[in-house]
């Protein structure tokens, strides 16, 4: 298993190479001049150069990329101009937003459409698999932001069942101690259980936004996988043995049917994690996409490749994951490994 | 459906069945905090808590006008329907107690018991400190000084511990309004000092994080992005305690969520909606909304005048008679602007800025003018926009290529991305654009100094060069300074006329700063940076 781990480690260092030279010179070929944006909107050319010089754009491309570099392997990813703040310490404040977030999407997702693929492929051409085809072609037709208004609208402005939709937590708390960044988990360290409340109830209404996107592929693949399974040999083995249909189905057919629903989680999980930048606009959520988007509209670049990277380390320590969890369901995936 | 349909069939059903269902989720001392609360929400938030930081954004400035003092400040009058607007010509003591001005320098005597926020005593060598570095820091700070003459740290001279005296480089009538702008703020130079360093002489990295002023509110939680929460200072002296305890400016980037949030009462203040949402809201009467012209504001048409078709003097008069004016004012701002076109045809030329040119949309002139510039098939042209603005401009330059098309004027539209606005502005060979300016400094002579000079500013975007029109830009300066009234008054309806005539750029109208905000907060004042200045805000 370990040497498993430092393989896939290793090979993603030349991606991550890769990623960081990408990203800087992507970021350089932005149009914009971030000198003159700064500048204000009283700036003379003088001013201008002036900034120009105190950013170290004057500098040649290469100068510039041996200085990120050799910052980078400091730690440091530079300082976002339209935040005023290290980049490092922004992502790191702001990932777990995006995180506590996401994964809570991913987890209501599960919740349903796993359930509902499973309940439409042992019934296949009932009402509940027209209901499951329904609900995620719907789902994933809507665009996030959408969903997300209607919600807001629907339940903050006409109902009034859901907070203001105001970040995470309400404006007159203040967030909890530290302690992993997912305000669920340090609200209940800190023995805040108003607080909890309040931050539970600001992550109903996006976390369900994202459930709603990610219906489709998962509960598509959980219906397909489980129905070529159930399909199979062995299957009708376990069946003809007199197995009840409920061992038949959950311990026999859904472990099979797992591994490609796995696969889909994983690349649910990235895709979420894209979807969230407009989740996080509509609902002021302190996150890293509204970060990088709005850095990215300033051609910002130090937070844009600080978030490129982040996201590239994550993807890899996420497939690294999803594989270790290939090997615990199938033993042969391991061998192979 | 869209949301806007949705808010307006809300908007229909109104306040019976759902709109007194707030949150129940307050307990009593929540409630308490939430009276002596503001809550500000907007689409964006400081970047800098220190105006003369690299590249602090705007709200930026909203920050240092509360947190800072100046040695003085404007005097309120009454303003376009009531509302409190700034008194440009009358100043009122801030940090100073009094201000003697003479002929070629002002004393300040500073206010004997102002503290910064760490308890540490305002003295005069923290006013020359700070002046110095609003000179030296280079940027938008010194070039702001520069505007008022103000460019050499010699110039500020430590009488005694509370006695501050400006020396004049020369007469300018600008110089003691650019004391009163929010670029020379007083800063605790003690407390900067000791994180200031070799590669950050001014402590620059320090003061962007945190507040190190004297002023009314102090920042007690910056999370950049996301929140600004500001307490009020309660041992401020320079001016009646503010009745606001606590700010707190949420940023917020949909602008739906953030009608919604006022509508359903949960914010007190937002700028930065939507026209139409404005309007909407001014209609359903459901919450008070401010429309203020901007002061020494205009949007404009720009054609650049080095470059054929537009170096001929009878094409822009054309454009000019050219442009929808009324459907811009109808169709893109729903009313909440000045128009600046169609004056009488008899109406003397005011000694004021900005004022209505005497075209009107005129297509048949237009297409004579045309024809004699020898452009009677048209031509084919390019007219560019700001994205970060493209709410307005979008739909503006739509109508101005439709209008255009009937001259046989084939015009593209070139969307320019916000970050790039500036250096193509810079660049200045777009031949054609929509942009707008406003000065802080509210005189004719300082708009025109920057637009229309010779010397290219980077918003004579047209590259505009008339010896004629330096001369009476550089003669109503120079009268100013004199008091040479009469002189004034001729430069200034000279150089207005003289703009009309070439046309270089063509005025629209003035835009409207709009502010919506709860029926129970009260004290909102014009100023003409056009932030909140929440010590005169009230509540309940």
């Amino acid at each position: 298993m370990l040497t498993l781990i430092g393989k896939r480690l290793l090979f993603a260092i030349p991606s991550l190479i890769g990623v960081v030279i990408v990203t800087f010179l992507l970021t350089r070929a932005l149009p914009g001049d971030p000198a003159a944006y700064f500048a204000g909107p009283a700036a003379t050319k003088e001013a201008v150069d002036q900034i120009r010089k105190k950013l170290g754009f004057d500098k040649p491309l290469i100068e510039q990329f041996v200085h990120y570099t050799n910052d980078l392997a400091h730690g440091d990813l530079g300082t976002s101009l339209t935040t005023g703040q290290p980049v490092a310490a922004e992502l790191r404040n702001r990932l777990p937003a995006s995180a506590e977030l996401t994964l809570l999407g991913l987890v209501v997702s599960i919740v349903i459409a796993i359930p509902l693929g499973v309940l439409a492929a042992t019934r296949p051409g009932s009402w509940i698999d027209h209901l499951c085809r329904v609900t995620t072609t719907a789902g994933v037709s809507l665009p996030v932001f959408f969903t997300g208004l209607v919600l807001v609208y629907v339940f903050y402005f006409r109902l009034g069942w859901s907070p203001a939709p105001l970040g995470r937590l309400d404006v007159f708390y203040s967030a909890p101690p530290t302690v992993t960044g997912f305000y669920l988990i340090d609200t209940l360290v800190a023995r805040d259980f108003e607080a909890f409340r309040s931050a539970f109830s600001q992550l109903i209404l996006p976390a369900v936004t994202l459930a709603i996107f990610s219906l489709a592929p998962i509960a598509r693949m959980t219906r397909a996988s489980m129905l070529a399974v159930l399909a199979s040999d062995f299957v009708r083995t376990a069946r003809a043995s007199g197995l009840s249909p409920g061992k038949v189905i959950v311990t026999y057919a859904f472990r099979n049917a797992m591994l490609p629903v796995i696969t889909t989680l994983s690349m649910v999980f990235s895709f979420l994690l894209g979807a969230n930048v407009l989740v996080e606009k509509v609902f002021a959520w302190p996150g890293i996409g509204s970060y990088a988007v709005e850095a990215l509209i300033a051609s910002d670049f130090a937070p844009v490749q600080g978030f490129v990277l982040t996201m590239a380390v994550m993807y890899v320590l996420l497939n690294l994951l999803i594989d270790i969890l290939y090997g615990v369901i199938d033993p042969r995936v391991r061998l192979e490994g | 459906m869209k949301r806007r349909d949705f808010l307006k069939s809300v908007s229909g059903l109104a306040a019976g069945a759902l709109a007194p269902t707030a949150p129940a989720i307050w307990s009593p001392a929540k409630a308490d905090a939430r009276s002596e609360t503001l809550l500000i929400v907007s689409e964006g938030g400081p970047n800098n808590l220190d105006i003369h930081g690299v590249g602090t954004n705007v709200p930026g400035y909203e920050v240092s006008w509360n947190c800072y003092d100046r040695l003085i400040s404007h005097e309120m009058k009454s303003g376009p329907g009531g509302v409190p607007y700034y008194d440009r010509d009358k100043f009122k003591p801030e940090l100073a107690e009094d201000f003697n001005i003479g002929d070629m320098s002002v004393t300040f005597k500073l206010r004997k018991n102002a503290k910064f926020h760490d308890g540490t005593p305002v003295t005069a060598k923290d006013v020359k400190w700070s002046l110095d570095r609003a000179v030296s820091v280079g940027g938008f700070p010194t070039f702001q000084m520069s505007a008022g003459s103000l460019t050499k740290p010699e110039q500020f001279v430590v009488v005694d511990d509370h006695t501050v005296r400006v020396d004049f480089l020369k007469k300018d009538k600008l110089t003691i309004p650019d004391l009163a702008v929010i670029v020379p703020c007083v800063v605790n130079s003690e407390l900067v000092k000791k994180s200031a360093s070799e590669k950050d002489a001014w402590g620059l990295e320090f003061t962007k994080q945190q507040t190190a002023g004297s002023g009314a509110y102090k920042v007690t939680k910056w999370t950049a992005g996301t929140e600004v929460v500001m307490e009020r200072n309660e041992d401020w002296v320079s001016g009646p305690m503010p009745k606001i305890k606590r700010v707190i400016w949420r940023m917020v980037p949909q602008a739906g969520n953030r009608r919604a949030l006022l509508e359903r009462g949960d914010a007190d203040i937002s700028y930065e909606l939507p026209f139409k949402d404005f309007q909407e809201m001014k209609a359903n009467g459901k919450l008070n909304v401010v429309s203020l012209p901007f002061s020494n504001g205009i949007q404009y048409i720009g054609m650049n005048v080095t470059k054929p078709p537009f170096d001929n003097p009878k094409v822009r008069q054309a454009m000019a008679y050219a442009m929808p004016y009324q459907k811009i004012m109808d169709a893109v701002l729903f009313g909440l602007a000045n128009p600046m076109f169609g004056a009488a045809k008899d109406k003397p030329t005011e000694v004021a800025w900005p004022q209505p040119t005497k075209y009107n949309t005129d297509m048949e002139k237009a297409k004579a003018l045309l024809t004699e510039a020898g452009y009677a098939n048209g031509f084919e042209t390019t007219i560019s926009f700001d994205l970060n603005f493209a709410g307005v401009n979008e739909p503006l330059c739509v109508l101005v290529q439709e209008s255009l098309a009937q001259l046989g004027i084939k015009t593209t539209i070139n969307k320019v991305p916000g970050a790039n606005w500036r250096t193509e502005l810079t660049k200045k060979e777009m031949p054609l654009f929509t942009n707008v300016f406003s000065g802080w400094l509210d005189y004719p002579e300082y708009f025109f100094y920057w637009c229309y000079h010779g010397n290219n500013s980077i918003f004579n975007t047209m590259s505009y060069k008339s010896p004629e029109m330096d001369k009476l830009i550089d003669g109503a300066r120079i009268a100013a300074a004199n008091g040479d009234t009469a002189a004034y008054d001729a430069d200034v309806k000279g150089f207005v006329d003289l703009a009309f005539a070439d046309i270089p750029r063509i005025p629209l109208y003035q835009p409207f700063v709009n502010v919506a905000m709860q029926k129970n907060i009260s004290g909102y004042q014009y100023w003409f940076h056009r932030r909140l200045d929440y010590r005169a805000m009230a509540k309940g």
